[in-house]
């Protein structure tokens, strides 16, 4: 059983320093975190958008997650992170049942969606996947669509017509901080743009769904620092209307974007906990070990 | 102190007597393997170099005799007859229509073979399926031919009224039938190297598979698919025997597909193996239609392979 967070605390909401979490003061010694203000979703109890219980993978034979139960809160980001291998991109992708698309793979244990098992028989997962969106690892926009259709495919692929496409395309773009970079080039080709505009591009494109939660997968391992910055720029923005769930190998990027964390190894669940306390005040020993860098 | 860790090896082996001498030139059993290589190489590019120089200097001389304006302008072929008429347009349009009949059978049948076997088959099935489409294109023309002649025809005589005994529509059949193959298994060399990302794109965003298929698969694989079909045309162009055999020799220029009608192929190999004395003007001619269905298959390949590579581009 995966800790509760501790909403009482009233910890620093804010990202942590990163150069503070990994030369922090050997373990036992509890930091003290100064408290500031209080910021919102201290008072009230979180409320699980999605929940995992018991969830397990496999890839044939080999089981990648043993039994992982976590709840994913509704306005928050959550970020899972863990050394190569530790079954985190597997766990989120079994949030919208991408993981059985691969050959050979299996899952047991529920994910909750609100009340519904998403793994329920009469669960169409296509029907989930407008629900739950998710953007992969490498940027990757449909290399035929112009950056306007690549917004729309969503739609389009669920036989949707909008009546307003334009502010369909328009909104979600605002959404995503690509708008005034494209509005006037809409018609090119999605593979046209930089490699962080095409994620910011792929990020609209999950938002024109208006899914529930949004599953992202490692989104910047690919991009540079820069396009990095803006997309942790625009979680920020997007953690008070969406749910979002985000895989991440980079500590410092998880301390920096994520209201909660899940630190995930070798295929189970080592801790959970918001972020601040996770970083400062880790329970487990592996967990203190991952994230001062001496393991992974 | 050696910087360059090689020195230290050298140093050995120039101490040791048993140590090989670094410095030995390319051995000559190397060379020479080399210039086998270089050799069996140069044998496909010397043929092509040889065809186009026969070509053009028989095209030559029978354009010295024959205006290239005569050959053009004039709506009828009949270098063999007494009145004498040497407009490659016939020869042209029975070719187009019988490619034209090919490609419309083979294309829609071999995208759907290649969707079906690229992103639905199982495993099992693809592993009988692709040799057998394998297989198929293993079978010589000529019994396409016959295919066409002795069992397309009179099955479609019942169908299509005025249907002749030779006509283009039988034998554009059975040519797409023998290009089926081609295209079928090039379109799924295609749709397979569309990246898994792309799919998976789709699916995120609550694709159904043959939504993903169909909007997202066959769009970004939609240069392999055009070059396949392109070879497939190049393929039904340059088919000579189903045509001889089945679609009549008559020159003619309509886009009836009911009737006789003459491809060039099939009038090359009606000259050669007739009677037509070599050097003669008419013996000629079919240098002056080599050449000219020689430039439209290269053209064809050049587009195929202009089209290839920019897969190869979107790919990576």
């Amino acid at each position: 059983m995966p800790p509760t967070p501790h909403p009482g605390e009233g910890d620093a909401h804010e990202a942590l320093d990163p150069d503070a979490v990994s030369s922090r003061p050997p373990p036992r010694v509890r930091p003290v975190v100064e408290r500031t203000t209080p910021t919102a979703g201290t008072e009230a109890a979180p409320v699980d958008k999605m929940r995992a219980e018991g969830l397990r993978a496999w890839f044939g034979a080999h089981e990648a997650l043993h039994g992982i139960t976590l709840p994913v809160r509704a306005n928050a980001v959550t970020a899972i992170i863990g050394p190569s291998g530790c079954g985190k991109s597997t766990f989120v992708r079994c949030c919208n049942r991408m993981h059985e698309v691969v050959p050979g793979a299996r899952v047991a244990g529920s994910v909750l969606l609100g009340d519904t098992d998403v793994y329920d028989r009469r669960v169409n997962p296509v029907r989930l996947r407008r629900l739950v969106g998710m953007v992969f690892q490498k940027p990757n926009p449909f290399p035929t669509m112009s950056i306007r259709d690549n917004v729309l495919a969503g739609l389009r692929l669920n036989g949707l017509r909008p009546s307003d496409p334009a502010a369909v395309v328009e909104r979600a773009l605002r959404q995503a901080a690509l708008w005034d970079e494209v509005k006037d080039v809409l018609p090119r080709s999605g593979a046209s743009l930089s490699g962080g505009q095409q994620q910011r591009l792929c990020i609209a494109r999950a938002l024109a769904l208006e899914p529930e939660v949004l599953l992202m997968d490692e989104p910047c391992s690919a991009l540079d620092p820069v396009a990095t910055a803006k997309i942790e720029e625009l979680l920020h923005e997007l953690r008070t209307r969406y749910c979002i769930v985000i895989v991440t190998h980079n500590m410092q990027q998880a301390a920096r974007v994520a209201d909660y964390t899940a630190f995930l190894f070798q295929g189970d669940l080592v801790e959970y906990d918001r972020t601040d306390v996770l970083f400062t005040r880790p329970r487990e020993r592996r967990t203190e070990d991952y994230i001062t860098g001496r393991f992974g | 102190m050696a910087l360059d860790p090689l020195s230290d090896v050298r140093a050995a082996a120039l101490a040791s007597t048993h140590a090989p001498d670094l410095r030995a030139p390319r051995s000559l059993r190397e060379r020479a393997v080399g210039a086998l290589l270089a050799g069996a190489a140069a044998v496909s590019v010397l043929t092509t170099i040889g065809i186009v120089v026969v070509l053009v200097r028989e095209a030559a001389s029978f354009f010295a005799e024959i205006s290239p304006a005569r050959f053009l302008l004039d709506g009828e072929w009949t270098p063999l007859f007494a009145d004498k008429h040497f407009g490659i347009w016939p020869l042209v349009a029975g070719t187009l229509l019988t490619t034209g009949i090919a490609i419309a059978v083979a294309l829609p049948l071999g995208l759907l073979a290649a969707i079906y076997l690229s992103e639905l088959a199982s495993d099992r099935v693809r592993r009988w399926v692709k040799p057998a489409l394998e297989l198929l294109a293993g079978v010589p023309t000529v019994v396409y031919g016959y295919l066409a002649l002795s069992f397309i025809t009179p099955g479609l005589q019942h169908v299509v009224p005025g249907l002749a005994g030779f006509n283009a529509l039988g034998a554009g059949i059975a040519m797409g039938v023998m290009i089926l193959p081609l295209i079928a298994s090039l379109s799924e060399d295609a749709l397979y190297a569309v990246p898994a990302a792309l799919r998976e794109g789709a699916y995120a965003l609550g694709a159904t598979k043959l939504g993903a298929v169909f909007r997202v698969v066959v769009p970004a694989a939609a240069s392999g698919i055009g070059a396949a079909a392109i070879l497939g045309v190049a393929r039904a162009v340059g088919e000579t025997m189903i045509v001889a055999i089945a679609a009549g020799q008559q020159p003619r220029l309509t886009l009836d597909p009911r009737v006789p009608v003459e491809t060039m192929t099939a009038y090359i190999a009606q000259v050669s193996l007739g009677d037509t004395p070599h050097g003669t003007l008419e013996y000629r001619t079919i240098f002056a239609v080599g050449l000219a269905l020689f430039l439209l298959t290269l053209a064809l390949n050049v587009l195929s392979h202009r089209l290839r590579r920019r897969l190869k581009g979107a790919a990576a």
